[in-house]
C-alpha cells in the first residue's frame, strides 16, 4: 500500500513544531482520514476538530500545504504525490492545541447582529424567486475559512473594528430575507467595519460552499451603506428634514 | 460545595445543542427559566446539520388531502405499531405548528408556486409531506434555532462533555462535566436536566453519524437509574456511499429517491419490484436496506458491494438545484457526476429508534427531573423511523421537554449535590491517566465496531448475539485497562476512553434487547425468527441498571383508545 508523509503542527499557544507521520493511503482517502489514522495508531492525543466528515458542519478547517481547506474534503490524491503534506492550524485564530484554534471571537461578533425580525403584518406568502438569492447565503457552514484568509483579520488584526466575510454573509442572509423588517446598515458601517474590505475576493476563493461572498453579499451591502450614509442627495434631504424635525 | 470545582447553577440544564436541545432551551427560556446548554462540540455543529431531506409535517400545502390522521397512520405503520401511540399522535398534530414557528423565526424553506412552504415525497409517507431547503434542511433548522436561542439569552457551554449525572435521592440534580479544551472539571447544579444527546452510531464502523454519536445521553441516564426502551431498533439507512473506502457510510439522502431516483442491481434490474412492488424505491427504510443487502449477498451487487442509485434521467439543472450537496459530494469525493451516471450505495447505520424511556406529554424519563428528547428518547418511531420524522420529532418533543422541564423547575426546590458522587466521577474519568502501558483506547473502539458490525448488524441470529455478549465483556475489560498519552488539554485519546464506556453500555443494551426479541419487526430482523409475532407486537423491551448488571424485561404497550384505532382502520 502507498504511503504518505504528513508534517503536522503539534504545539499550543506558546509555540510548537511540525511532526512527521507516515500514513498508509487508501483510494479516495481525504486528509482528515490521515489525521484520524494518526490519532488511532500513532498519536492519540493529536487535537483535531471534526464532526460530520461529510463537508456539512465546517469543523475540520486547517491549512493544508499552505491552503485553507476543509480536511474532510481534501483528497490525498489531489495533492502533489511524493511530497510531504503539511497541515497547520488556521493562522488567523489563536492556537489552543495542535490543529485546534480558538474561534470564540466569531461567536461574539455573531451576537452583535440583530436577529431575524419579521415585518409587522408579514403575510408569510413569498416565492422561490424571492428566496433564491438569500438561500445562497444560508448555505454557510461556518468553517471560518473566509475569516482565516481575510487580510483585514489575518494580517491587520482588526478584530475590534471588523466583522469579517462570514458575518457579512450572515447579515446578507437576514437583510435580504423577504420577511425581515430591520436594517443592519448602521451596524455594517460602524461595528462590522464593512468599509475596511477592499474586495480582494480571497474569501470567495476559499469558500467550500461556493458562496459568491464578495459579489453577492459584500458588494450589495457596501452599496446599501453608501446609499444610506454617503449619498449626497439623500444627505441634503436628511439634513433639511432633520433640521425641521428638531 | 467544594471550591475545587467551577460550579454553574440553572433551572434547566440542556445536554446537547442539536435541534431537540436548542428547541427545548428556547421553550424553557420562554417560560422564564434560567437555561444552560452544554455541548460536546462548537455551537452549530451538531448532528442536526447533516439532516438533508426535510421535516415531515402535514401542512397539506402540496397534497390537500393530507392531515394529522394520515401522518399518524404512516408513522404507526412505518414503526410496525410498536410506537407510543400518544407520541405519534402529538407529533402528527403539532408538527405543522412547529414548522410555521420555525419559518417565523427566519427559516427559509423552498416555496410552492403559490408562495407557501414546498413539500416533497419521502419513503413511507402517503402524501408529499417533507418541508425542505434543497438537501440541507437540518442546517437551516440549526442556524434558525441557534440564532433565536442566542438572542433570547441562554448560556452555552461549548466543547464541554458530561461524564456523570448527579442525583439527589430519587431525582436528577445536575451533572459533572469537563472542558475539552483544558480538561478541567465543572459541576452543573440544575432542577431539571434535558438529555438531547442524539444517537449511538459510532459503535458501528459504517455509519452516517458523527464522532459525537457515542450514546452518552442514554448511558448517563442508565447509570443514573433511568430506564431505556426498545434498544434493539437500530436503523440502517439504505443509501450510504460505498466507494471509495474513505467515504464509506456517508449519507446519500433519501431525497434522491424522493425526487425520482431509481435503484438497480448490477444486472440492471429494478429490484425493488421484488421486495415492495407497490411503494418501490419509496418503501420504508428497513425494507429498502434489507433489499439492497440481500441483492449484494446473493451476488447481484455492484463492483464495490452496493446497488446503483440513478437520478441521471432527470434534467441536470433540476438535480443540481434540488440535490446540490449530493451533486458536490459525489463529484468531489467519488469522481461521479450524478447528473450523468449512477451512484453506488449501500446500507449505513443511521438512527437509533430506541433510547431513554419517556412519558409522551412531558418527555420526562423514569428518573424525576430527567427529561429526554430527539434521538436520545424512545417511543415515537417504534420499530422503524420514517424519513423526515426525525426533524419534526426534534421540534415537537424538544419543545415539550423544555416546557415540562421549566415547569418541573418551578415546582421543585433546588437539589442538594453529593460531593461523593462528584469526586468518584472525577476519579473514574481520570483513571486512564493513572495506568501505564495500557492499550490505546482507539484500538478498543475499532474492535468494538467490528463486533457490532459483524454480530449485531442488519440481520441477526442468536449465536452471533451470544458471541457478541462474550466479546463485549472482553472489550469492557480492555477498556478498563487503556492508558493515555499526553496531558488533559484537548486530548482526543482521553475523550475516547470516556466515550468508549458509553458505547459499550449502549452496545450491550442493543445486543441484549435484540437477543430477547424473538421476532422480526421493522429494523430488527432475526434470521432465526423471520416473522412478525403478534405477541411480541404488544411488548416494549425495557433495560435498566440492576446493581452492576443490566436488567431486562418486557412491558406491555398501553391500550390504544378507540378513536385512534378508528384512524388506523381508515385506509386513506
Amino acid at each position: 500500500m502507498a504511503e504518505a508523509l504528513l508534517k503536522v503542527f503539534r504545539g499550543n499557544k506558546d509555540g510548537g513544531q511540525s511532526v512527521e507521520f507516515k500514513v498508509p493511503v487508501a483510494p479516495g482517502m481525504v486528509v482528515l482520514d490521515a489525521l484520524h489514522y494518526i490519532q488511532g495508531h500513532l498519536a492519540p492525543d493529536l487535537a483535531v476538530r471534526w464532526n460530520c466528515k461529510a463537508g456539512k458542519c465546517g469543523s475540520c478547517s486547517a491549512e493544508v500545504n499552505g491552503r485553507p481547506r476543509l480536511t474532510c474534503k481534501t483528497r490525498m490524491d489531489s495533492l502533489p504525490q511524493n511530497e510531504p503534506i503539511t497541515v497547520i492550524p488556521l493562522k488567523t485564530f489563536p492556537v489552543i492545541k495542535d490543529l485546534v484554534t480558538d474561534v470564540s471571537w466569531n461567536y461574539k461578533v455573531n451576537k452583535k447582529i440583530p436577529p431575524f425580525t419579521p415585518k409587522p403584518g408579514a403575510s408569510w406568502k413569498f416565492y422561490q424567486d424571492d428566496v433564491d438569492r438569500v438561500q445562497e447565503f444560508r448555505k454557510c457552514i461556518e468553517c471560518f475559512l473566509c475569516q482565516n484568509v481575510c487580510h483585514v483579520l489575518r494580517d491587520h488584526d482588526k478584530y475590534d473594528q471588523f466583522g469579517g466575510p462570514r458575518f457579512f454573509v450572515r447579515v446578507a442572509g437576514l437583510d435580504m430575507h423577504p420577511m425581515d423588517g430591520v436594517s443592519r446598515t448602521k451596524l455594517l458601517k460602524n461595528d462590522l467595519g464593512i468599509g475596511l474590505c477592499n474586495i480582494t475576493k480571497c474569501c470567495t476563493e476559499v469558500c467550500p460552499e461556493d458562496i459568491h461572498i464578495t459579489d453577492n453579499a459584500i458588494i450589495p451591502l457596501k452599496e446599501r451603506v453608501v446609499d444610506e450614509f454617503y449619498d449626497p442627495v439623500l444627505w441634503i434631504v436628511r439634513e433639511i428634514r432633520g433640521a425641521r424635525e428638531t | 460545595m467544594s471550591d475545587r470545582f467551577e460550579t454553574h447553577e440553572h433551572d434547566v440544564l440542556v445536554v446537547g445543542a442539536g435541534g431537540a436541545g436548542l428547541r427545548a432551551a428556547i421553550e424553557a427560556l420562554g417560560q422564564g427559566a434560567s437555561v444552560g446548554v452544554v455541548s460536546k462540540s462548537l455551537l452549530g455543529k451538531a448532528h442536526t446539520v447533516m439532516a438533508e431531506g426535510g421535516i415531515a409535517a402535514a401542512m397539506a400545502n402540496v397534497d390537500s388531502a393530507d392531515g394529522w390522521k394520515p401522518h399518524f397512520r404512516d408513522t404507526m405503520r412505518g414503526g410496525k405499531m410498536l410506537n407510543n401511540w400518544r407520541m405519534a399522535q402529538l407529533h402528527a398534530q403539532e408538527a405543522p405548528e412547529r414548522v410555521k414557528e420555525l419559518e417565523q423565526w427566519g427559516a427559509l424553506f423552498d416555496r410552492t408556486e403559490d408562495g407557501r412552504i414546498l413539500q416533497r415525497a419521502f419513503g413511507g409517507h402517503t402524501f408529499r409531506r417533507l418541508c425542505h431547503v434543497g438537501d440541507r434542511t437540518g442546517l437551516e433548522m440549526i442556524r434558525t434555532l441557534q440564532d433565536r436561542g442566542v438572542h433570547m439569552g441562554f448560556d452555552v457551554y461549548m466543547e464541554c462533555t458530561i461524564v456523570r449525572l448527579l442525583t439527589d435521592g430519587e431525582r436528577c440534580a445536575g451533572a459533572l462535566a469537563y472542558w475539552r479544551e483544558t480538561g478541567r472539571f465543572v459541576v452543573f447544579k440544575a432542577k431539571s436536566v434535558v438529555m438531547a444527546t442524539g444517537g449511538i452510531g459510532k459503535a458501528w464502523p459504517i455509519t452516517s453519524n458523527s464522532w459525537e454519536y457515542t450514546g452518552d445521553g442514554m448511558a448517563l441516564a442508565y447509570e443514573a437509574g433511568a430506564e431505556l426502551m426498545d434498544m434493539e431498533f437500530v436503523q440502517f439507512h439504505p443509501t450510504g456511499m460505498v466507494w471509495p473506502p474513505g467515504v464509506q457510510g456517508i449519507l446519500v439522502t433519501e431525497a434522491v429517491r424522493g425526487e425520482g431516483g431509481i435503484l438497480r442491481n448490477k444486472n440492471g434490474e429494478r429490484f425493488m419490484e421484488r421486495y415492495d412492488p407497490k411503494r418501490m424505491e419509496l418503501s420504508t427504510r428497513d425494507v429498502v436496506a434489507r433489499s439492497i443487502y440481500t441483492e449484494v449477498k446473493e451476488g447481484r451487487g455492484t463492483e464495490h458491494g452496493g446497488a446503483y442509485l440513478d437520478i441521471s434521467h432527470k434534467p441536470a439543472e433540476y438535480v443540481k438545484k434540488k440535490l446540490p450537496s449530493m451533486y458536490h459530494q459525489f463529484k468531489e469525493l467519488a469522481d461521479v457526476d450524478i447528473t450523468k451516471g449512477a451512484m453506488e450505495v449501500g446500507p449505513t447505520l443511521h438512527y437509533m429508534m430506541g433510547g431513554i424511556r419517556v412519558e409522551a406529554e412531558t418527555a420526562q424519563s423514569s428518573l424525576p427531573g430527567l427529561f429526554a428528547a430527539g434521538e436520545a428518547a424512545a417511543g415515537l418511531h417504534g420499530a422503524n423511523r420514517l424519513g423526515g420524522n426525525s426533524l419534526s420529532d426534534l421540534l415537537v418533543f424538544g419543545r415539550r421537554a423544555g416546557l415540562a422541564a421549566a415547569q418541573h423547575a418551578k415546582e421543585t426546590p433546588a437539589p442538594n449535590l453529593d460531593e461523593g458522587q462528584i469526586t468518584s466521577g472525577e476519579s473514574e474519568a481520570l483513571s486512564a491517566f493513572q495506568r501505564q502501558g495500557g492499550e490505546n483506547p482507539y484500538a478498543v473502539h475499532r474492535d468494538l465496531q467490528k463486533v457490532m458490525q459483524n454480530l449485531v448488524g442488519i440481520f441477526r441470529i442468536r449465536e452471533d448475539m451470544e458471541k457478541a455478549l462474550v466479546e463485549l465483556a472482553k472489550l469492557k475489560e480492555r477498556a478498563a485497562h487503556t492508558s493515555i498519552e499526553g496531558s488533559r488539554m484537548f486530548n482526543p485519546g482521553w475523550h475516547m476512553s470516556i466515550e468508549l464506556k458509553s458505547m459499550l453500555t449502549v452496545s450491550e443494551a442493543v445486543t441484549r434487547s435484540a437477543l430477547m426479541r424473538e421476532e422480526s419487526r421493522g429494523a430488527h430482523s432475526r434470521i432465526d425468527f423471520p416473522e412478525l409475532s403478534p405477541e411480541w407486537g404488544t411488548k416494549n423491551s425495557i433495560i435498566w441498571r440492576d446493581g452492576s448488571a443490566m436488567g431486562l424485561r418486557q412491558d406491555k404497550l398501553a391500550e390504544m383508545p378507540a378513536e385512534l384505532k378508528q384512524v388506523l382502520a381508515e385506509d386513506k
